[in-house]
């Protein structure tokens, strides 16, 4: 069913409202990471590694630290020494390298002084010798017998105890008899693929200001999770959680990149050794060089089908290109395989180590670039059975007690529901426009639960605060109203949604993996819950009546004499809150939990597009998202995450990548070279919510943020094939690989 | 260090502060006058997230440098509205849901009047090329190119009301 179509009739969730903190963020009052500036301030700047892996034989920080304005300089050795068991070892040596640094653009020291201009002039001050060590930066490399070491701390997880290891994860997942399934099939077809780093890319910098004092941190920054920032800043300075206070800014874009640290411990250790707040904000070339970007990958996929179009068997290779550190991403890419049935699948998968910028979460992770080649190579057996991409789909697609690759039972999931909803479009039943060729594809994203806590307080004239600790990325203060304007049945106009800091409010996992609506959402709607009990206890006293004999309907209390249809009227909400005082005071509900049954996510997605054959360029002419939202809270910011990922996804296969040169220095640090789409680069995104409710989540909600970036490489890929007849397989589809690939032909 | 009087006018008010010659316009705007609605993505004139109207066109204010606003007339995100009375830009991107995250919207804000006030009826491709100067990574635009399709069709109602 379409959104359009819900027959659930609520009142709020499923209407439009203007967003609560919109107003601040038209007239420019906003405050995001970097627009805090406290008394007295200083500012902090990196010293970062001018080489992809090298030993720090010695830093020198005396001219630095005579320069005007420098009031402290810090190194790794400011910092305790964690040991490498630690689980925020690699942050805090991310953070700051410690005796080596592991990848171009690594902080190996910091400043702060009066002003930007001489906190630079000083960073570029610190002399630090370093001896050059063999760097590894490919998969390829990483992964040959012989290899260097890119981290020597990393050894491979889940793996009995052994030697240091490029790899991170090895991963084999096994079901059925492939090799056999394969000899049976009427079609196999087997293809390889490769994806370069991409960066999430948010518009906001890495920013933050610490003021240090009587033992603690006062952080004001931009995070994802401001309880993540907490506990790792305070791991990586070795003092407790509470010593470390985390308030949340606005924040300016994430799309995972900002699920992680990088300034706040050492602003802290700056703050410390200075004795007033310091500020540090990324340039963009900074992010670029020195913040997560997505893993790069290297894919092998085998599909064998028999002749009437079952899919019988996957024989699947995937190894993920993680940066310096630890990283799980093949084992989560193993995990995002799940749209079809695959009676007979073999899926091997790791995660190596390179000595490029660590990676971080980015959007669904993993999950893009494993789409990306195994709906290439469906869309490739349709082409063989001379069947239509959808028609395939649908009669493989994974339904509920279906097996995902990591052999979990699907629950209720909307996949064929978004397949037919393509295939009814006025898109898909429309020919391509003149000279434009069609692809489609889909992607899943399995979302996750998490520890989410909200309190919900009512104001005496029958208002009310709904407080979370989950950072807004793009909408979420106004789907937490909706919510409790739906269950409480008041005005949403009247609820007042707050991002609270990590003192004012319980313990709340990050804004990730398409969450926040769906988890704290749910602590929103249990702490409403709790407040209507309240509440119709409240009335039972005012009413004289005993409290099985109160109702809550349409934001009033009804009983037989209220409005219960013997006379009187109903007590709403502000006629009980005005009398808290008399009947017991104010009237608070806080509901924490570990949100179980996350509801799984699938689009599809479709393109027109046309390619230069001159050029090849790739112009895209027409492009529609669909979704299944479990229910839509908020329609608007729904079609906003699928117009968002889809574009995202639309840079991810046709410009965005990191380009280093032979000896792992980014050469593209900037966005004029690190080109993401723009405005005239794109149509207009059609959006076609499904709502598929999720029995986990009292509206039905699955959430949405992710799902849609996993599509599009495919998508674009399988209409690049239709257009010109060449597989690209090489991401991204940029102007000279097509090109390449067309006078090839 | 020595630091330039400059002297200029900001969203309609007479205006002084002190900067260091190599203080861009955007540094001066947020750190001397506490307009903190101008953003900085990327500080190289890539983004716009900086955007603001001198003497009526669009600049990156991170290309410039505070004292070339000597007399100049300069208008921020802070100075759309009149008051709590949004812009018709303003209202129609918060009714069309035309910001997620809500960093690049002043840049975006301050563009589209550029816009809108040298062509007040742009088609859509003329709105796409005309905010290409503008980065956002979270709406893939539609709702930020619909919105201003929408505030265009206000203005012109609204103007034509007038005569």
């Amino acid at each position: 069913m379409t959104a359009t179509e819900n027959p659930t009739n609520y009142k709020w969730v499923g209407t439009r409202p203007i967003r609560h903190d919109g107003f601040d963020k038209v007239v420019g009052k906003a405050r995001f990471g970097a627009d805090l500036n406290l008394p007295g301030q200083l500012h902090g700047a990196f010293v970062r590694s001018p080489h992809a892996h090298a030993r720090i034989v010695s830093i020198d920080t005396s001219a630095a630290e005579a320069m005007p304005g420098v009031k402290a300089v810090v190194t790794g050795d400011d910092f305790p020494a964690l040991d490498p068991t630690h689980p925020n070892y690699d942050t805090a040596v991310n953070c700051m390298a410690r005796g080596e640094a592991f990848y171009h653009g690594h902080a190996v020291a910091a400043v702060a002084a009066t002003t930007k201009a001489e906190a630079k002039a000083a960073a570029a001050a610190v002399e630090v010798e370093y001896e050059v060590l063999p760097a590894v930066l490919s998969i390829a490399d990483s992964m040959a017998d012989g290899a260097p070491l890119a981290n020597p701390n990393n050894h491979t997880k889940f793996a009995p105890p052994g030697d240091p290891s490029n790899l991170a994860t090895i991963t084999n997942l096994d079901r059925g008899d492939v090799d056999q399934a394969m000899a049976d099939a009427d079609v196999v077809v087997e293809m390889g693929f490769d994806c370069a780093h991409v960066h999430q890319g948010y518009i906001e910098p890495h920013a933050c200001v610490v003021d240090y004092g009587d033992g603690k941190a006062n952080v004001w920054c931009s995070s994802q999770g401001h309880f993540r920032v907490r506990s790792m800043t305070a791991d990586v300075l070795g003092v407790d959680n509470s010593k470390v206070k985390v308030v949340p800014a606005e924040i300016g874009g994430g799309f995972g990149g900002k699920t992680t640290i990088y300034l706040e411990p050492i602003a802290a250790k700056l703050s410390e050794k200075s004795g007033k707040p310091v500020k540090i904000t990324m340039t963009r070339e900074e992010v670029l060089r020195g913040s997560g970007p997505a893993p790069s990958a290297e894919l092998r996929i085998k599909i064998g089908a028999t002749k009437d179009g079952e899919l019988t068997a996957i024989d699947g290779w995937m190894a993920y290109g993680v940066g310096a550190f630890s990283d799980m991403a093949g084992l989560i890419g193993a995990m995002s395989v799940a749209s079809y049935k695959f009676p007979n699948l073999r899926m091997e998968t790791y995660t190596a180590l390179t000595n490029t910028p660590k990676s971080a979460a980015y959007r669904a992770p993993s999950a893009p670039h494993a789409a990306w080649a195994i709906e290439s190579v469906v869309d490739e057996v349709a082409t063989e059975l001379g069947m239509d991409p959808i028609d395939l789909r649908l009669k493989n697609a994974a339904v509920e007690g279906d097996l995902t690759a990591m052999g979990m039972p699907h629950p209720r999931v909307g996949l064929v529901e978004c397949l037919e909803a393509l295939k009814a479009s006025d898109h898909y039943q429309s020919e391509p426009a003149e000279g434009s060729s069609r692809g489609m594809a889909v992607g899943f994203w399995f979302n996750i639960g998490e520890e989410s806590s909200a309190t919900v307080n009512l104001n005496e004239d029958g208002t009310a605060n709904v407080i979370t600790g989950s950072p807004d990325i793009g909408g979420s203060r106004a789907s937490m109203a909706l919510m409790a304007a739906e269950t409480l049945g008041i005005d949403v106009y009247s609820i007042t949604p707050i991002v609270a800091d990590t003192e004012s409010v319980g313990f709340t996992d990050v804004t990730e993996g398409s969450r926040a609506t769906f988890a704290t959402g749910k602590a929103v709607v249990e702490a409403c819950e709790d407040l209507i009990e309240q509440l119709k206890a409240r009335a039972a006293t005012i009413m004289g009546v005993d409290v099985g004999e109160v109702a809550w309907v349409d934001g009033a209390a009804v009983s037989p004499g209220h409005g219960g249809g013997e006379g009187g009227d109903p007590l709403t909400l502000a006629q009980i809150t005005a009398q808290a005082k008399r009947t017991g005071g104010p009237l608070t509900a806080t509901a924490s939990l570990n949100a179980a049954g996350a509801g799984p996510s699938f689009a599809v997605h479709c393109a027109d597009l046309k390619v230069d054959e001159e050029t090849g360029e790739i112009e895209i002419v027409r492009y529609t998202a669909v979704q299944d939202a479990g229910t839509a809270i908020h329609p608007s910011y729904v079609e906003g995450q699928m117009q968002g990922g889809s574009v995202q996804g639309i840079g991810w296969a046709l410009n965005e990548e990191y380009i280093y040169n032979a000896d792992g220095a980014m050469e593209n640090a900037s966005f004029l070279d690190y080109r993401i789409p723009v405005a005239s680069d794109l149509p207009l995104i059609e959006t076609i919510i499904v709502e598929v409710p999720n029995p986990a989540h009292p509206y039905g909600v699955r959430g949405v943020g992710e799902t849609g970036i996993v599509p599009p490489m495919a998508t674009i890929g399988n209409a690049v094939k239709a257009a010109t007849g060449v597989r690209m397989t090489s991401l991204p589809m940029s102007p000279p690989k097509v090109l390449k690939r067309l006078n090839e032909r | 260090m020595s630091r330039t009087h400059i002297n200029c006018i900001v969203n309609g008010e007479p205006t002084d502060f002190l900067a260091a010659d190599a203080t861009s316009l955007l540094d001066a705007l947020r750190d001397e006058l506490g307009l903190i609605g101008t953003k900085e993505g990327c500080g190289t004139g890539d983004c716009g997230s900086c955007s603001v109207l001198v003497d009526g066109k669009l600049n990156c204010s991170c290309l410039i440098l505070a004292p070339e606003a000597e007399g100049r007339e300069i208008t921020t995100v802070e100075g759309i509205a009149d008051g709590d009375q949004l812009h018709p830009l303003q209202q129609t991107f918060l009714e069309g849901a035309a910001l997620q995250c809500g960093i690049c919207t002043p840049g975006f804000l301050v563009a589209a009047k550029a816009l809108l006030d040298a062509n007040p009826d742009p088609t859509e491709t003329e709105i796409r090329y005309g905010l290409a100067g503008n980065l956002c990574r979270c709406t893939g635009y539609d709702k930020i190119v619909r919105a201003v399709q929408e505030a265009a069709v206000q203005l012109n109602s609204t103007s034509k009301q007038g005569v």
